[in-house]
């Protein structure tokens, strides 16, 4: 990415970029995914390269469309005890908890 | 009596109050015709055997009080139904039984809805043609190997096959308009904040909403008064007065302004599409409407815009697919390795695709050009149509560029799939109410859809003018059940 005179140009997303984000995003690709992704990525920003057409210094970005403010509420235990149910999902579980691999040697 | 699989929901309601037919007898009809439909796959998860006890009870207590009196109906799999597997089309939710009912569904069911099932949607509803779902493609009840558009692709070939009597879907880009405008179906998107998102599996937060998917204007319009409702649990649901909307619904619209913005004219539209929309101005001023022309100058910008902003919040929410507390989970050598073979193996290849974008123009360095960038942009799409909604009352544009395609041609091409949501996307950032009505055919027969865009919570507007044009343009589906053959 190149910033000039508040225009930037795309640059072509590499397969080293790919790969960085794909580790970012903690999704394990093999070389041959990262190459297709790469591609597609490729092709999508280049169509995404259009904003670039318009000056944009004096607006305010839109971050909700609804104009609310945050409600409070009060700090309340709402929901039963479904610990029992909510463990039924997890891939895997020992008593009360859940099990994950080792995370601390 | 017409059989009871194809009577309009509010038909059905009239004869299960006037106890010409049980909640019983209308379950038992739309089982047996989807067992006769499994080819069309609209069935990710089937409920019948607890929506044929659920209608006997209904039957033996009966309340015709209320607005959807056992009446049965098929959802999308993108809601959260409380003990009924919920799967958003995804592998990674393969095996997820939600212990939480999404406020949308649970307003169905406390107005007297039966559950029947579970519908196929594209994964995560990032898909325009079903075709991103983990369970498989569903076919378009108007001809073999054709998709009913997505991501709402199983809830819009439900109803146009009878499966369902009404369904509700949700919309991101266009997920109910679009399959509704291929299967020659009604589909609402409301006002951003008119629906609870509480339970519904995220896609893009500031972009989501749910909405009914009909056979006819007036159904839709009982569907929204049950589901549209303010959500405490929903932080973006907004407290404001609701509308009767089938008690209000009429077809007088003498005098109003309709809007007809001349960037919707893209290059290379087909002439049978710039003909039906002729056809519907036509239409809108037979009713009494006055047409005005007006302009919406962002209007190319909004497809780029939301190919940014939906994959960055896509991103964010699905990062708690992870393995660890529910869904599936992979094998790895540590923990990393474990959450990385999870979301490789989990997710497929489209949802893989916008994680990667929105990752990326979050991703530190980039947010500024893109992310903020794309926000920018938003706020001019919508002083677009706020600007707009000075002189006019609604818009009138196409559904969709075309009609539906075949299955596989499009797949490979991601861009050319996303320029489907053209005339959709706009709606969805500026978070406006919207719905698709069936207005004609095109040289094969296939539906093609008019959309009505109108002002933030008038959604009783858009229901009256589509209620009005849809009298005029007489649209019948021609469905001959090939699957069955």
């Amino acid at each position: 990415m190149v910033v000039c005179d508040n225009i930037f140009y795309h640059m072509t997303i590499d397969l080293k970029t790919v790969k960085h984000i794909s580790k970012l995003a903690r999704i394990s690709l093999d070389e041959k995914k990262a190459e297709k992704l790469a591609t597609d990525m490729n092709s999508i920003f280049e169509f995404i390269e259009k904003l670039n057409e318009l000056n944009t210094d004096n607006v305010e970005p839109l971050t909700s469309i609804a104009e609310t403010t945050l409600r409070f509420r009060d700090d309340k235990i709402t929901s039963e005890n479904i610990r029992e149910k909510i463990l039924k999902n997890s891939p895997e579980k020992n008593d009360d908890f859940f099990v994950v691999p080792k995370v601390v040697e | 009596m017409s059989e009871i699989t194809s009577l309009t929901l509010y038909e059905l309601i009239k004869n299960i109050k006037e106890k010409k037919i049980s909640s019983n007898e209308a379950a038992k009809s739309f089982i047996d015709r989807a067992e006769k439909s499994k080819k069309i796959n609209v069935y990710v998860t089937e409920n019948f055997e607890n929506c044929l006890k659920l209608s006997k009870e209904f039957d033996d207590k009966p309340n015709f009080d209320l607005k959807l009196p056992g009446i049965p109906i098929a959802v999308k799999d993108l809601f959260c139904t409380n003990e009924v597997r919920t799967t958003a089309g995804s592998n990674i939710l393969n095996n997820f039984v939600p212990t939480y009912e999404s406020t949308v569904t649970q307003n169905i069911w406390n107005e007297g809805g039966i559950l029947l099932g579970k519908l196929n949607c594209d994964e995560f509803a990032m898909g325009s043609s079903n075709e991103t779902s983990f369970f498989g493609n569903v076919q378009n009840p108007i001809a073999e190997d054709l998709v009913p558009g997505g991501s709402s692709g199983g809830s819009s070939a439900a109803l146009a096959a009878n499966l369902t009597p009404v369904t509700i879907g949700t919309d991101t880009g266009g997920s109910i308009r679009q399959p509704a405008s291929f299967t020659g179906t009604v589909g609402l998107k409301p006002t951003y904040g008119s629906c609870s998102r509480y339970g519904i599996v995220a896609f893009a937060s500031s972009l989501d909403q749910a909405g009914p998917m009909s056979k006819d204007v007036k159904d839709s319009s009982i569907l929204l008064e049950v589901i549209s409702s303010f959500d405490k649990k929903d932080s973006t649901s907004i407290d404001f007065k609701r509308n009767n909307y089938s008690s209000e619904l009429t077809r007088n619209i003498k005098g109003l302004k309709i809007g007809i913005p001349k960037e919707y004219r893209v290059d290379g539209m087909p002439e049978e599409i710039e003909k039906l929309w002729k056809k519907g101005i036509e239409y809108a001023k037979d009713c009494g409407a006055e047409i005005i022309d007006i302009s919406l100058p962002h209007t190319s910008y909004a497809l780029p815009t939301y190919y940014i902003v939906a994959p960055a919040e896509a991103s964010s929410n699905l990062a708690r697919y992870d393995g660890v507390k529910y869904g599936l989970r992979s094998s790895g050598k540590n923990l990393i390795d474990m959450y990385e073979k999870t979301r490789s193996e989990g997710f497929g290849e489209e949802v893989k695709r916008r994680v990667m974008i929105g990752t990326y123009v979050l991703s530190s360095g980039y947010y500024d050009a893109y992310y903020l960038k794309a926000q920018k942009v938003r706020q001019l799409i919508k002083q677009d149509f706020d600007q707009a909604y000075n002189k006019v009352d609604a818009i009138l544009t196409p559904s969709t560029p075309s009609s539906a395609f075949k299955i596989g041609e499009k797949s490979n091409d991601p861009v050319s799939m996303y320029l489907n949501d053209i005339f959709t996307v706009p709606v969805n950032l500026a978070g406006l109410p919207g719905i698709s009505i069936p207005a004609g055919v095109d040289k094969n027969n296939y539906p093609l859809g008019l959309q009505i865009i109108g002002k933030p919570f008038d959604e009783q507007t858009v229901l009256n003018i589509a209620y009005s044009m849809e009298e005029k343009i007489n649209y019948k589906n021609n469905i001959t059940d090939w699957w069955m053959k």
